[in-house]
């Protein structure tokens, strides 16, 4: 008995990558893969085909071919049609090959930056992950009709604008796959920091983001002589947040701090994937955002608790991650990390010069309260951590400011 | 003198296709002025649109029509591209791509 959902969710992108491929039309290639699915169900009941995947292509690909015979100008465009042998219907075996691999265009063309970020995100999920509207659509909060509607927007500019089905020049290949990785990371980051939707749809968005990113890596590896660095730090820094995803929230579901975290359940196998991986990616190139940020994500990982943590190492991440990537929240980190490898006196100067643009973050506030609790000038930590916790609408968080306002005798 | 006209009207009230009464009256609005007129050509709408800028050398590619007060509408290049990337690739080596930005726009043909 086969899974369809399952065979569904794994086979749906590289089937949908080649129809596109074959015809030219996201539409047109979704709605034939959708009734081969459909078909599926009905016929596949006692005997199930030896090779699913052929079977759906081939029946996807029919329907297409049905569907553009009604069309103008059709025998041009079913004349230009690669060939399908169409004995892999009932061969014998599971013979992936018998369907072309087209899913490194679909990526490429999915995070497209003619794209908004919203529509390529919702493109990928939809396209490469498999996922239904719906679910997209709850991951992030917005309506379904709305989503659907994304989505035919952005089918529609790839369609008016011609924007193409293929993989970039060399030339442009740095830019375009960075606008790829940024989809990835954003698809993790929406599971892993929202404050919002349900544990299991952020475990499975994060879960999707590791996919899809080893996807990447996967395809790239076919077609250049070597997978560009910062793609390896990319799955290592998923893999390496992603491996504490069990101690970082507690009983009540409340986010745990790192430094507090049992790390004794955290995903060993998953660490040592990743630190393997960051270490290889910093042998070869020089180290980009996303491999500083994993050499971070690794030292952590490698620390028995916080205090033993090579606070040095990390202070020195940070500083060069400061030079690839200026912004006032890693400049927050930077500070944070400064507080614990050589005392709040020395980092306090540090966040003080971040006031003016981390004025409403709320984090800012809860670092100072810190760095004053712990340089011993308790009234000055109370008002930072009683401006926190205005300022910060996180359940959890609230919380723990709570508790230390309460320390500190305020209420 | 050449003078380049620019039709600025609200792309909405073209969403359902285009009056009929009205494009006759770009025909014969065509015909009337066929010799002063060089070229023109409708666009499609701006949700097809792309804006490109290059700045410290790198391209800046972004989802949507060119939205900036402070820049004016200095000049046009009509051209053939075989799709989107290769029309960028020429928006980005326009020099006002450096200091300004570059609309792509696909043109509408009228089947």
């Amino acid at each position: 008995m086969i899974d369809l959902d399952r065979l569904c969710r794994a086979e749906w992108g590289r089937l949908l990558s080649s129809l596109i491929r074959a015809f030219g039309d996201i539409d047109l290639a979704e709605e034939s893969l959708q009734e081969a699915f459909a078909a599926a169900v009905l016929e596949w009941g006692k005997c199930p085909p030896n090779n699913p995947q052929a079977w759906l292509y081939g029946t996807a690909r029919h329907r297409a071919i049905d569907r553009i015979r009604h069309r103008a100008r059709s025998q041009e465009l079913l004349s230009s049609l690669a060939p399908f042998d169409e004995r892999h219907l009932q061969s014998t075996g599971d013979n992936h090959d018998a369907v072309p691999d087209e899913r490194l265009r679909l990526i490429f063309t999915c995070c497209h930056p003619a794209l908004s970020s919203e529509a390529q995100v919702a493109l990928t999920l939809r396209t490469l992950g498999g996922l239904t509207t719906e679910e997209i659509a709850h991951a992030f909060l917005v309506p379904a009709t709305t989503m659907a509607q994304r989505l035919v927007r952005a089918k529609a500019k790839i369609r008016e604008a011609a924007i193409p089905y293929r993989v970039p020049e060399a030339d442009d290949l740095p830019e375009r796959l960075s606008a790829v990785m940024a989809v990835l990371y954003l698809v993790f980051n929406e599971g892993y920091a929202a404050a919002h939707g349900s544990e299991l749809l952020r475990r499975s968005l994060c879960q999707e983001a590791i996919e899809l990113t080893r996807l990447l890596r996967s395809l790239l590896g076919l077609c250049l002589s070597e997978v560009p660095a910062e793609v390896d730090s990319l799955l290592a820094l998923m893999l390496l947040h992603n491996a504490r995803r069990d101690a970082r929230v507690g009983a009540d579901g409340e986010l745990v701090l790192l430094e507090e975290q049992d790390r004794s359940r955290w995903d060993r196998a998953a660490i040592e994937e990743g630190c393997a991986l960051v270490q290889g990616a910093l042998e070869r190139a020089l180290p980009g955002s996303y491999a500083l940020e994993a050499a971070i994500a690794a030292v952590h990982s490698e620390s028995p608790n916080a205090q033993d943590t090579d606070w040095r190492q990390i202070v020195g991440l940070y500083a060069r991650l400061l030079r690839v990537h200026p912004s006032p929240v890693v400049g927050l980190n930077h500070a944070a990390a400064v507080a614990m490898a050589e005392g709040p006196a020395a980092a306090l100067p540090l966040l003080e010069a971040l006031a003016a643009p981390l004025a409403d973050y709320h984090l800012w506030h809860a670092v100072r309260a810190d760095l004053l609790r712990r340089m011993g000038r308790p009234r000055e930590a109370l008002l930072c951590y009683r401006r926190a916790s205005e300022l910060s609408s996180n359940a959890s968080e609230l919380r723990f400011l709570a508790r230390r306002i309460a320390e500190l005798g305020g209420s | 003198m050449k003078y380049l006209l620019l039709i600025y009207d609200n792309e909405q009230r073209w969403e359902k296709g285009y009056d009929k009464m009205e494009l006759a009256e770009y025909g014969a609005f065509g015909k009337e002025f066929a010799s002063a007129i060089i070229g023109g050509n409708a666009l499609k709408p701006t949700a097809t649109a792309t804006t490109v800028r290059v700045r410290d050398g790198k391209r800046l590619t972004t989802d949507g029509p060119f939205a900036e007060t402070k820049e004016q509408l200095g000049g046009y290049y009509l051209v053939e591209a075989a799709d989107l990337d290769e029309a960028i690739g020429i928006a980005a080596k326009i020099p006002a791509a450096r200091h300004g930005s570059i609309e792509v726009r696909p043109l509408m043909i009228f089947a």
